[in-house]
């Protein structure tokens, strides 16, 4: 498959700061492809150099096999929906819409075929005459997409664009553009901070720190196959215990942690015997009062707290030596009886748990 | 109990405002209005007479100098707003917000002045035996001194100098709040710069452009010091005709229906400019 964009090496510095850090990637045609970062990590950077706005230290961008070097934002064939989205309040819907066309110098009459057609597309059909401030939060979402989609970029920029919105409808525009992009096939570049809209969306994501990659994968892979303790505590919560490595059984390794337990873990990277190391473990890898007991890790714990949240539910516990775990709470019923205060047991397969290097501290 | 306190509160805060606004514009307009309708017969006595309005229209040198007084207040205002226009910009949006304050400082120093001390500023430059002349005679790309003041040119030189700094300020009020990303958006949707220019930043501007020319045509438009001194007699300029009615004919009557005419004349301008570009009085004030 053809790549729509390619990045190789790509540093941005600003005076001594170094805002993006040797980055590569490349993104399929067709694809939704997220950058998920803490806020200063450089992935705003990163796409403002795609869009042209800012110029790279080093390092180039290849947008379908052709050089950006030089080439103005208002000549690339991408186009990016801002954080605020940058609706321009001064027109309405339709002449918004029919903006990007109008300096094409496309005649009237197909313009406004093409302005209808978007806003049939992102489902916005008789709000062609409307004012901006009249529309919804959601509306002025797709308003801001399809501004950028009539003009059939090769690549599609967002940056963080569902930021804004309140939790309702930011869940609801998660879904309405995973459909979206599959619907109009282009290729979807997207920044963002919350990991689950980047789990959600998107098919391929790049998880950044400190302007550098940690891991690029599925949704899937960065979530049970992180490659770094950043990426394990970025995306998804994770419970971590610090400890020493004890022995090593080929894959896995028993280390000892700091509160005095003995684990079976799966280790992510080659450690030695001796070694600092770190452990996480995800709240729903966790079973409550298992039934069998082979090979998994069991140990007690005490209820704090229960954080009930629907399907989201967790327990808040602590082992005996104060160290707070979370545990996910399963809504089946099965475990309406637990009680803040209660003692349970709990088990954990060794396939479940990834162990780390401990950071150099 | 609050009600009423708080609306005697209002009237004394408004009633300084009123007693200006009634004692100092209203009531000397009235007398105005009434002398400048006001003639003599034959015999000398006072009588009602439209004459004086009659005098403006039947002499060609009262309403040449009007028309004069009107299109080059036009000019002024707009060569005015072609300046500030991009001295805002730079202000807002390109110098580093260290440096803006400066910039306004700079922009009002000379403001800290009396206009007549920074019109002989202008005239010591410009006159014949002047600094300007002196330099051009000494690097030999002149012969002999020309007399740069009193012409066209130079008088509307000294009044958009006059009237700059009230055409940035509103430009740099209004500027401040369009959102850096609209002009980038419009950047990223393929304009070049000059549609920048039309399409969003003026028309994000009009309010503060409407504003800053209704002030700027106000104050050229009756300026007396500027025309006056560096036009010199050939400024032509309608309130020197006010001045010399009431000052050197001691004609009150004829002065006052000038001074009329004057005021019919910018509100007239300013509700055209209105209509023009489909705004309201109250929301460029504000």
């Amino acid at each position: 498959m053809d790549n729509d964009l390619s990045v190789v090496s790509l540093v941005k510095k600003f005076g001594d700061f170094t805002a993006v850090d040797d980055v590569s990637f490349s993104v399929e045609q067709g694809s939704f492809f997220s950058i998920l970062g803490p806020s200063g990590c450089g992935k705003t950077t990163l796409l403002r150099m795609v869009a042209g706005f800012e110029a790279p230290t080093s390092g180039t961008i290849e947008i379908r096999g052709k050089d950006m070097a030089g080439v103005a934002p208002n000549q690339r064939p991408v186009n990016l929906v801002f954080q605020h989205l940058a609706l321009f309040p001064m027109m309405n819907v339709a002449e918004n819409i029919a903006f990007g066309l109008k300096r094409r110098k496309i005649d009237s009459a197909t313009i406004k075929k093409q302005t209808d057609e978007i806003l049939e597309r992102v489902g916005l059909p008789g709000y062609a005459k409307s004012q901006i401030d009249q529309l919804s939060g959601g509306q002025k979402q797709r308003v801001a997409i399809a501004r950028c989609l009539v003009l059939e970029p090769s690549v599609l920029l967002l940056d963080e664009p569902l930021g804004a919105l309140d939790l309702k409808l930011r869940e609801q525009m998660k879904v309405e553009l995973k459909t979206l992009q599959a619907k109009v096939g282009t290729t979807f570049v997207y920044i963002t901070h919350d990991q689950s809209e980047a789990l959600v969306m998107s098919d391929r994501i790049a998880v950044m720190n400190n302007g550098r990659y940690e891991q690029i994968g599925s949704p899937q892979d960065l979530y049970h196959q992180p490659e770094t303790p950043f990426v394990a505590q970025f995306v998804g919560d994770n419970n971590c215990w610090s400890g020493t490595i004890e022995e090593l059984r080929g894959d896995t390794v028993v280390i000892k942690t700091d509160d005095g337990f003995l684990f079976h873990s799966e280790a992510q990277e080659a450690i030695a015997v001796g070694q600092r190391a770190d452990l996480f473990l995800r709240p729903e890898a966790i079973r409550i009062e298992p039934d069998t007991k082979d090979e998994l890790n069991i140990f007690e714990v005490t209820v704090k707290a229960i954080l009930f949240d629907g399907a989201n539910s967790r327990l808040l516990t602590v082992t005996p030596q104060e160290h707070e775990l979370l545990v996910a709470l399963p809504q089946n019923r099965y475990f309406d009886h637990i009680e803040p205060g209660q003692t349970i047991a709990v088990g954990w397969h060794p396939q479940a748990g990834v162990c780390f290097k401990a950071e150099a501290s | 109990m609050v009600a009423r306190s708080s609306k005697a509160a209002l009237w004394v805060f408004l009633a300084p405002v009123l007693c200006w606004l009634l004692l100092l514009i209203v009531l000397p307009h009235l007398d105005l209005l009434r002398m400048s309708f006001i003639g003599e017969d034959d015999y000398g006595d006072a009588i009602w007479t439209l004459q004086n309005y009659k005098t403006f229209f039947i002499e060609p040198i009262y309403w040449n100098t009007f028309l004069r007084t009107a299109v080059f207040s036009l000019i002024t205002t707009f060569i005015t707003f072609v300046l500030a226009m991009p001295v805002a910009f730079y202000i807002v949006k390109v110098v580093r917000p260290r440096l803006r304050g400066a910039m306004m400082l700079m922009l009002l120093l000379p403001f800290w002045v009396s206009e007549l001390v920074r019109v002989y500023g202008w005239m010591i430059l410009l006159r014949e035996s002047g600094v300007i002349n002196h330099f051009l005679v000494k690097l030999g790309l002149i012969d002999r001194p020309i007399e740069m003041l009193y012409n066209d040119a130079t008088m509307i030189m000294g009044l958009v100098y006059t009237s700059m700094l009230f055409m940035v300020v509103p430009l740099v009020s209004v500027m401040e709040s369009l959102d850096d990303s609209l002009i980038e958006a419009a950047y990223d949707l393929g304009s070049s710069k000059t549609v920048i220019w039309f399409k969003i930043i003026l028309p994000h501007c009009k309010p503060g452009i409407t504003s800053g020319s209704i002030v700027v045509f106000m104050l050229v438009l009756g300026n007396y010091l500027t025309p006056n001194l560096m036009g010199g007699k050939n400024s032509l300029w309608f309130t020197e005709q006010i001045y010399n009615q009431f000052i050197a004919s001691f004609n009150w009557n004829q002065g006052a229906a000038f001074g009329f005419l004057l005021l019919v004349l910018s509100s007239l301008m300013i509700w055209i400019g209105l209509k023009l570009s489909r705004q309201k009085l109250g929301e460029v004030a504000s």
